[in-house]
């Protein structure tokens, strides 16, 4: 029976991690980016529960993980907002074309 | 008539020819016979001048009549102490006779301008002139003070000044005038030094008082010599009125001004100023002052004779006439001849006066020709002419039954006198030697321009005899030329009414003992003045006078008869050849022609040299001074260039430096800038690898 | 007291006439130039009322009590300084016989000026309005009693000079206001200098008891008044006294001018316009030596004394080098412009005595020569409004053709060379007098005498030039004067011969002064040895 340990939260977290921000950086398409960093939060998440149960540290992470969904939900509806505005300004979601902030 | 009268009346005849002036000039353009107002206002200076100088020698004989005014008055001051200036005139013997020959010649001298000046565009402005001269003579005669007399003595300047640029449009006069001015000035300075002195040591001008506080033994710097020394700078004035050597040439330049005005002023009153003022303050010259007038006297009695041996220019033979026998007068003062130096001024002025009006008198028959060489003849022209001017040459020789026969005489006496009182016989010696100069001179023109053939034929032609208006002036300076006017006896002038009533009487300064014991050293009993009153001289200095008399009369008449005979044998019967004569000594000649080449000596000395050190410190002004400050200037524009060009490169370069490092910089790192948010994360990415990496090598 | 603040209204007329002036339309000419005129006679009206009111007794100098026409306001009151305690500034003016002569002269000069402008066409309402502003300064600086009061009229004279030789002038006349303006302005910032230093040594006492810093002069001339800390304090051992002084004196030395200081004068007046030369050579030049005898006099009593010879020293270089420069000019105004130079020495020279006779010759020569020399720069503008050229040797005979001007010009020569029976003899005559009588300064009196000869040189030397000798054809229809022309030279010739036949009354005036100065000088000396440091 393979115990598992706190090492195998933080491989999955890594990979999670990983996964996210590859996501957030190779994707064009904005949703897509979100997505990624839904991922990455999550791997957070998975950090901060693994952490909780093999620390000493309580229920602290698991009520920090709570708190992080709720802001996830919260940043992705902004975000989504954000996406929806920018297409309806330049018609376009493809991050790779938005790059006014240059100027 | 009371003091008082004689007074009023001498303020009137100061003050009416400044009248005369101030209405003469100002209606001059309007009305065209205002100068016989001007010659009305003489006449009426002429009456009271005699009025004056009868009562006052007649009846007031001892008095000093004096009426004086505080012209300023500072009060008691800090340091000076009180200090009030008073102004007025005085009348002695002297200034009495002095107004009457100034009046007189001055109204005798207006008459012959009448017809002399007529024609002239500026005809009533030379009569304002002489009316201001007129008023300036006066004043210096009547003063009673030395600064009035200085005040006078500057406007007389003036009057000169005006008179002898008269013709302004020729360019000689003008020279001449502003020589007049400028070389009088030299004198002025000296004149002026010495009132300094005077008036720091004695707090007064009044030379009264001047002179009772000099008997008190009060003396400038408390010294003998300082008081020899104000002396001699209050003759400076002297030397520079009367042309003596060494500023005598400005004199013969003044002939420039119209003949009339040299008559009046240039020979017989203005120049006689410088006398006049060394017999107003003879009181206050000591012994050592007295040799230093004598001698100057004696080198201005001798040089121009010398000078006047060769002059062609009938004027200027005249002029320098003139300075000698003025050199003559102030020889005899310093010789301590003082009455018979102011008896040679007055006879002096007149045969002096009749000589040039008589010299006016055929220039203007020659239609202004000055030259001897172009006349002769002109005895049977002008019969008058020639008379009179013979008699004034007769006079000025020293021909007995003449009045120059007296004065001269005088001097001669007198300068030999001091010879053997103190073996000191140079003056004599130079006198009688001027003698026969002056002889000779004086009838080498009469006889080139009188005698002889006429050598300008036409102008010969056209000449004439003057209108009466002109020759009467002449007849009564003639008559005034002989003896007896002045004493009966033609041979011996102490008894004559001048010397013992006239000039010999009340001089009220009292020399000091010390000082004559210079004038004679180890002698003190020689000459001494006496305790109170005139210029008496001690017996033995009337022996010596008594017993130089007969010789010097000889001797005098020896050497004028002399001269003339010489003249007579050179130009009358030509048994010399003149014109071989001079050729055979030719330097000599060219000295004398030349006027020992005074003129040129000074121009390239003081004049060059003033205007050569004028021009250097001109040049100096504005190259260096104001090079300091326009250096300065522009060094200061060069600094702030220089500060400006620092803060445009240096300091502005700085901040600009930063500027465009900053944007080079920025250049640089907007490349990192792409405005894709995926681009930034992977820095950050790389960014936290890489401090991952920094923070675990700790 | 007088009821009139007569010495306000003389100052502070022309300011409300520069307001009318600024008020009225440019066409009005005519307007413009009656108001000035009208301004300037009502300024010569006070003068005269306040001559006639004046006490000749009364000496002034340094007692505030025998001070005439004084007006004295809290001007610039702050409290509440910690560090300076409080500023006090008094409007305090107030005339004694040194200053009234010189009140006298800058009414009668600007109010010739004012007829002698008449011919300006150039913006002429700038003109006047600056004429006018520049007569409030100069009255100011010979009545103000105060030392800040004094600088400010000091300064406010000096801008609309700049303008005046800036815009109307000569061709070359940026070039001379400039140099005037900075080289002015330099001795300002010396005088600026003293005037702080002596305001922190000296202190009144209030009538509530507490002492103040203060600029009026009359306290600083008071030992009792010094602040013994004050740097320019007697009291005080290390204090800078001397420097101040020569200071002080270099400041006032720029404007007379003296040598060698004096370059900007030649350039200045050359370029000027004729009215702003007369009433710069007229006034301006006697506030440098009205400005020594005002406030370096008495308030530097015991560095007076040391240094009279230098002053006399640098008197007699005046003369003799002005002299000597003027004689080495062509053109006519330059020549001029030297002889004031010349003349100012002669004011040195008279200060330089320390007696009655020299400070009186001094004040009355600054008087004769304000009035000689206007008319000599009047006589120069009249020759150069008909032929436009100032060279001299480009004349010749003029007064064939100008006789009546010719003998204008002979009156003003004569008396700028000292002719007896004209002003300038009396005052140069009671220089030397005063000098000669002091056996410090007497070797450099004999040596200036030289200056009579001088001058009497290069005078006659111009006369000639331009006025004798043949006509020149060129010249051929010049006019003589017009009736402008007599109104501006009649008074002058007036005034210059009645002071020379009879002083009197001028010499009278500033008698008391004088005298009271001079006690005052002499006496200070016993007082200031007594102090440590001496």
């Amino acid at each position: 029976m393979i115990h598992v340990g706190l090492t195998h939260f933080l491989v999955i977290s890594i990979v999670l991690f990983a996964l996210g921000l590859y996501a957030v950086i190779t994707r064009k398409n904005a949703v897509m980016v979100l997505m990624g960093i839904e991922l990455i939060l999550n791997s957070a998440n998975i950090n901060f529960i693994a952490f909780s149960k093999f620390g000493n540290f309580g229920l602290q992470g698991q009520l920090i993980a709570l708190f992080v969904i709720i802001l996830a939900a919260a940043e992705a509806a902004v975000a989504l907002a954000i996406v929806l505005n920018i297409y309806k300004t330049v018609a376009n979601i493809n991050v790779d074309e938005i790059d006014s902030l240059k100027d | 008539m009371t003091e008082s009268a004689l007074i009023n009346i001498a303020v009137a005849i100061l003050f009416l020819p400044l009248l005369g002036f101030a209405v003469t000039l100002l209606l001059g353009k309007k009305v065209k016979k205002i100068y016989l107002f001007e010659v009305f206002i003489l006449f009426l200076g002429l009456a009271g001048a005699i009025a004056i100088a009868y009562t006052k020698l007649t009846s007031l004989s001892d008095a000093e009549l004096v009426s004086e005014f505080t012209w300023i008055n500072l009060g008691n001051t800090p340091l000076l102490g009180e200090i009030k200036i008073n102004l007025g005139i005085m009348i002695d013997n002297i200034a009495a006779l002095m107004m009457v020959v100034v009046m007189l010649i001055s109204f005798l001298v207006h008459l012959f301008s009448i017809e002399y000046m007529r024609g002239d565009p500026r005809y009533n402005r030379y009569f304002a002139y002489l009316g201001l001269f007129t008023f300036s003579m006066s004043g210096i005669v009547l003063t009673h003070n030395i600064l009035m007399m200085y005040i006078f003595w500057e406007l007389v300047g003036v009057s000169s000044y005006l008179l002898i640029g008269f013709w302004f449009e020729k360019k000689s006069a003008a020279d001449a005038g502003k020589k007049a001015f400028i070389v009088n000035r030299i004198g002025d300075v000296g004149m002026f030094l010495g009132i300094l002195m005077l008036f720091t040591t004695y707090h007064t001008f009044t030379f009264d008082e001047i002179f009772a506080q000099i008997s008190q033994g009060v003396l400038p710097f408390n010294s003998g010599f300082w008081m020899s020394v104000t002396g001699i700078l209050i003759f400076c004035g002297a030397i520079g009125k009367s042309a003596q050597f060494p500023l005598h040439v400005w004199l013969p330049d003044a002939m420039e001004g119209p003949t009339p005005v040299s008559a009046l002023i240039h020979a017989a009153t203005m120049v006689a100023a410088g006398v006049y003022l060394v017999v107003r303050v003879f009181g206050i010259m000591t012994a050592d002052a007295l040799v230093f007038i004598a001698t100057i006297g004696a080198l201005s009695a001798l040089i121009p004779a010398t000078i006047a041996l060769t002059q062609n220019d009938i004027k200027k033979v005249l002029a320098y006439s003139t300075i000698s026998q003025l050199g003559y007068m102030i020889m005899s003062l310093g010789v301590g001849a003082f009455q018979f130096a102011f008896f040679h001024l007055i006879t002096h002025a007149f045969f002096k006066a009749g000589l040039f009006l008589g010299s006016g008198s055929v220039i203007h028959a020659m239609h202004h020709e000055q030259d001897i060489r172009q006349m002769g003849g002109l005895r049977k022209k002008m019969p008058i002419t020639y008379y009179t001017f013979l008699l004034f040459s007769l006079a000025i020789s020293g021909i007995p039954l003449t009045s120059g026969f007296l004065s001269k005489d005088g001097i001669l006496a007198g300068s030999f006198a001091f010879g053997t009182l103190t073996g000191n016989q140079f003056f004599a010696i130079v006198g009688f030697f001027v003698a026969l100069l002056t002889a000779f001179y004086m009838f080498r023109m009469v006889i080139i321009t009188f005698h002889g053939e006429p050598r300008n034929k036409e102008k010969y032609e056209h000449a004439h005899e003057s209108k009466a208006v002109m020759t009467v002036p002449l007849i009564i300076l003639a008559v005034l030329s002989i003896f007896i006017w002045y004493t009966p006896n033609p041979f011996n002038p102490d008894q004559g009414w001048i010397l013992s009533k006239g000039i010999n009487t009340h001089e009220q300064y009292i020399p000091e003992e010390t000082r004559y014991d210079f004038l004679v050293p180890g002698e003190a009993a020689v000459v001494e003045g006496e305790e109170t009153g005139s210029v008496m001289y001690s017996e033995s200095y009337e022996e010596a006078m008594h017993s130089v008399h007969v010789p010097t009369m000889i001797l005098s008449l020896l050497m004028a008869g002399l001269g003339i005979l010489l003249a007579f044998v050179f130009y009358q019967w030509k048994k010399v050849n003149v014109d071989r004569l001079a050729e055979k000594y030719k330097p000599l000649y060219n000295f004398s022609l030349n006027k020992w080449y005074f003129d040129e000596l000074y121009d390239k000395t003081a004049v060059s040299g003033t205007i050569g050190l004028s021009r250097f410190l001109g040049k100096f002004d504005s190259k260096v001074i104001d090079g300091i400050v326009n250096g300065s200037a522009s060094v200061t524009k060069g600094f702030s260039t220089f500060i400006g060009k620092f803060d445009n490169i240096v300091v502005d370069g700085f901040v600009n430096f930063a500027a465009y490092l900053s944007g080079f910089v920025g250049l640089i790192f907007r490349r990192f800038q792409t405005g894709k948010v995926q681009t930034y994360l992977v820095f950050v990415l790389l960014s936290v690898v890489i401090l991952l990496f920094i923070f675990n090598s700790f | 007291m007088h009821s009139v603040p007569y010495l306000s209204l003389i100052t502070f007329l022309p300011i409300l006439g520069m307001i009318i002036v600024l008020a009225l339309p440019k066409s009005q000419s005519k307007a413009i130039k009656y108001v000035t005129l009208l301004v300037t006679g009502i300024q010569v009206v006070i003068a005269a009322l306040i001559m006639a009111n004046y006490n000749y007794s009364l000496g002034g100098v340094f007692e505030e009590s025998s001070f005439q026409f004084v007006e004295k306001f809290k001007w610039i009151y702050i409290d509440g300084f910690s560090w300076l305690g409080k500023i006090k500034i008094d409007y305090f003016v107030g005339i004694d016989g040194i200053s009234a002569p010189l009140l006298l002269l800058t009414a009668i000069v600007t109010f010739i000026a004012t007829i002698s402008s008449w011919k300006i066409d150039k913006q002429l309402k700038g003109y006047f309005a600056l004429f006018l502003l520049l007569d409030t300064g100069m009255m100011g600086v010979f009545v103000a009693l105060d030392f800040f009061l004094f600088y400010i009229f000091w300064e406010l004279m000096l801008l609309p000079m700049y303008f005046l030789i800036g815009i109307w002038g000569g061709p070359r006349r940026e070039y001379a206001a400039i140099k005037f303006f900075l080289y002015t302005l330099l001795g300002s910032i010396f005088i600026l200098l003293v005037m702080i230093g002596l305001y922190f040594s000296t202190q009144e006492t209030l009538a509530d008891g507490t002492r103040v810093f203060t600029f009026n002069m009359l306290s600083m001339m008071n030992v009792d008044n010094s602040v013994a800390s004050g740097i320019l304090s007697p009291l005080n051992p290390n204090n800078l006294r001397f420097i101040a002084y020569i200071a002080l004196f270099a400041g006032f030395a720029i404007k007379i001018p003296m040598f060698p200081f004096h370059t900007w004068l030649p350039d200045a007046h050359v370029e000027a316009p004729t009215p702003i030369s007369v009433i710069l050579a007229g006034v301006l030049l006697k506030m440098g030596t009205y400005g020594i005898l005002r406030i370096s006099f008495p308030i530097f009593p015991e560095i007076t004394e040391q240094l009279a010879w230098y002053i006399a020293l640098f008197g007699m270089i005046n003369i003799i080098y002005g002299a000597l420069c003027a004689m080495a000019q062509r053109d006519f105004k330059k020549m001029i412009a030297y002889s004031s130079v010349s003349h100012m020495g002669y004011v040195l020279l008279g200060m330089a005595s320390l007696n009655t006779m020299g400070i009186s010759g001094a004040v009355l020569q600054m008087f004769n020569h304000g009035t000689i020399t206007a008319m000599l720069f009047l006589i120069v503008g009249v020759l150069y409004d008909r032929t436009h050229t100032r060279d001299m040797d480009a004349f010749g005979g003029v007064a064939v053709k100008m006789p009546v001007y010719t003998g204008v010009v002979t009156v003003a020569f004569f008396a700028a060379i000292g002719l007896p029976s004209l002003s300038g003899f009396i005052s140069e005559a009671f220089v030397f007098l005063g000098a000669f009588a002091v056996d410090l300064i007497r070797v450099l009196t004999i040596i200036s005498t030289a200056g009579i000869l001088l001058g009497a040189a290069y005078m006659l030397w111009a006369l000639q030039r331009v006025y004798l000798g043949k006509l020149n054809e060129k010249w051929a229809d010049l006019k003589d004067l017009d009736g402008r022309e007599y109104a501006m030279f009649i008074p002058l010739i007036l005034i210059i011969i009645f002071i020379g036949v009879y002083p009197s009354p001028m010499l009278n005036l500033m008698n008391s002064s004088v005298n009271t100065m001079v006690k005052f000088i002499a006496d200070a000396q016993t007082i200031y040895n007594s102090f440590a440091g001496f």
